[in-house]
């Protein structure tokens, strides 16, 4: 086994699986500002774009396997690489999410919002920050803080639910909202699912780091 | 683990001269599991093994304090008879040591010196260790060729086969297919797979990967100290000592 060739693949497969993570992060970012904006023009380039992180994903499991395969890695190498092609599963989901998110705002258009957006921009910004935690207990496979994370799920969970009751109450006032409203709420689902995918990312770094699996989550 | 243990090493010493090879060894080896020992060179793995047979018996100035008990019998007590205990404990070396002798005469060499004498018999347990060996159908029709014919994986085989004539219950195995190449090699593995349902084995090996293919507990030697011990699959995935995490990653060794 040569532990040079090893560790340099392993650092590149950390590195390449980082630039797919901020590229994720960023078509989140923006599908919420082309919400924000109604911008439909940024929402059509994130749906284009995420053939890429689609793209990042392939590689990344090539590259894993292909390391697999040529190195025979065993122990805490071999987590990290199991780890990271799952992770690479995980952040292509969330680019599908922020994809999917830009299809309810051209769905939206230009038409005026039924009410300011408060809670989904709330909701954005606190799962963008579990994202990059997630990714960041990953890089310095801090375990401590991969369980903090894990553990903060629940506001994501209850301002979807409060988005959701809220939202049907103004269907059920005034029906011609249903078409956004239905939207909206598919907006707030979407954001909490990429939720649940950094809960996934923190067990798998705690996986990573201790060998055992904790999906109490 | 399995239920049964076949082998029992109770504070283990073992010393060459002053040089201490062996430091407090405690081991329990399961009946038909294969037992892999893997550690650097010089560890005291190989010493180990040929404590399991009495063979450093014939290394002078060796010294042994300690127990290791198969099936309830202290091997290092005054009563054992140690060509008894050699039929029962076989072993493969590193490179495969046919005698120049006929493919037959190689097998048939053990039951002969323990007393068989009828040809039929002989016959019998030259075809039954040849098959047990997965050699039978390479040499059926060559039984009184020269062993020394026979291809490297092949000797190997019929190593193992002679080891298997005099019935043992234990096969040690010190590096069986560092000497072969790939095909020979996993035909020596499917080999061990197929005899550990009927004996227990301990292989020292090299190699990690092997160790991980072919064994079901792994013992990691570090100068003549046991650091870990446990099933194989743990110890490849998430081992619990960080020297047996830095050899089996290449850190070390």
């Amino acid at each position: 086994m040569q532990r040079k060739g090893l560790d340099d693949n392993i650092e590149k497969l950390k590195n390449e699986m980082l630039i797919m993570g901020s590229k994720v992060e960023k078509a989140i970012e923006n599908s919420i500002d082309a919400l924000k904006k109604q911008d439909i023009e940024l929402a059509e380039k994130i749906m284009k774009s995420d053939d890429q992180i689609d793209n990042y994903e392939l590689e990344l499991e090539e590259m894993c396997t292909r390391l697999i395969a040529t190195q025979q890695p065993v122990a805490h190498d071999l987590r990290t690489v199991i780890v990271i092609s799952k992770l690479a599963t995980d952040l292509e989901r969330v680019g599908d999410h922020a994809s999917n998110i830009a299809k309810m705002v051209i769905k939206i258009g230009k038409e005026p919002l039924i009410k300011p957006l408060i809670d989904i921009p709330r909701m954005n910004d606190i799962v963008i920050y579990r994202l990059r935690e997630s990714l960041k207990a990953f890089i310095e496979q801090d375990v401590e803080l991969a369980h903090k994370i894990a553990k903060d799920d629940e506001e994501v969970d209850l301002l979807d639910e409060q988005i959701l009751r809220e939202l049907l109450t103004f269907m059920m006032e005034e029906p011609s909202t249903i078409r956004q409203a239905t939207s909206l709420i598919f907006i707030s689902r979407f954001l909490e699912r990429i939720g649940d995918h950094a809960t996934n990312i923190c067990e798998r770094v705690i996986y990573m780091s201790t060998g055992d699996w904790d999906i109490s989550y | 683990m399995s239920e049964n243990v076949k082998i029992e090493i109770k504070d283990l010493n073992f010393y060459y001269d002053d040089f201490q090879a062996l430091k407090n060894i405690n081991m329990k080896i399961a009946e038909n599991e294969i037992t892999a020992l893997i550690g650097p060179s010089g560890c005291g793995k190989s010493t180990f093994l040929r404590v399991i047979n009495r063979m450093n018996d014939l290394i002078d100035h060796t010294k042994v304090k300690g127990e290791v008990i198969i099936d309830g019998q202290n091997l290092y007590s005054s009563e054992i008879d140690v060509v008894e205990l050699r039929k029962k404990v076989g072993m493969v070396f590193q490179q495969p040591n046919p005698f120049p002798k006929t493919i037959f005469d190689n097998v048939a060499y053990g039951p002969k010196i323990h007393g068989e004498k009828n040809k039929n018999n002989l016959e019998q347990i030259v075809e039954e260790s040849l098959r047990g060996a997965a050699l039978w159908g390479e040499v059926k029709n060559r039984l009184y060729q020269p062993a020394l014919d026979l291809s490297g994986g092949q000797q190997q085989r019929l190593c193992i086969a002679r080891a298997l004539a005099v019935k043992p219950e234990i096969l040690l195995m010190d590096e069986p297919a560092s000497a072969l190449d790939p095909v020979a090699t996993a035909k020596i593995e499917e080999l061990m797979a197929e005899l550990a349902k009927n004996y227990t084995i301990v292989i020292v090996t090299h190699s990690m990967q092997q160790a991980a293919r072919v064994s079901n507990e792994t013992g990691f030697f570090l100068m003549g100290e046991v650091i870990e011990y446990g099933e194989t699959g743990k110890i490849f995935e998430n081992p619990n000592d960080q020297r047996t995490e830095d050899y089996i990653t290449g850190r070390f060794g």
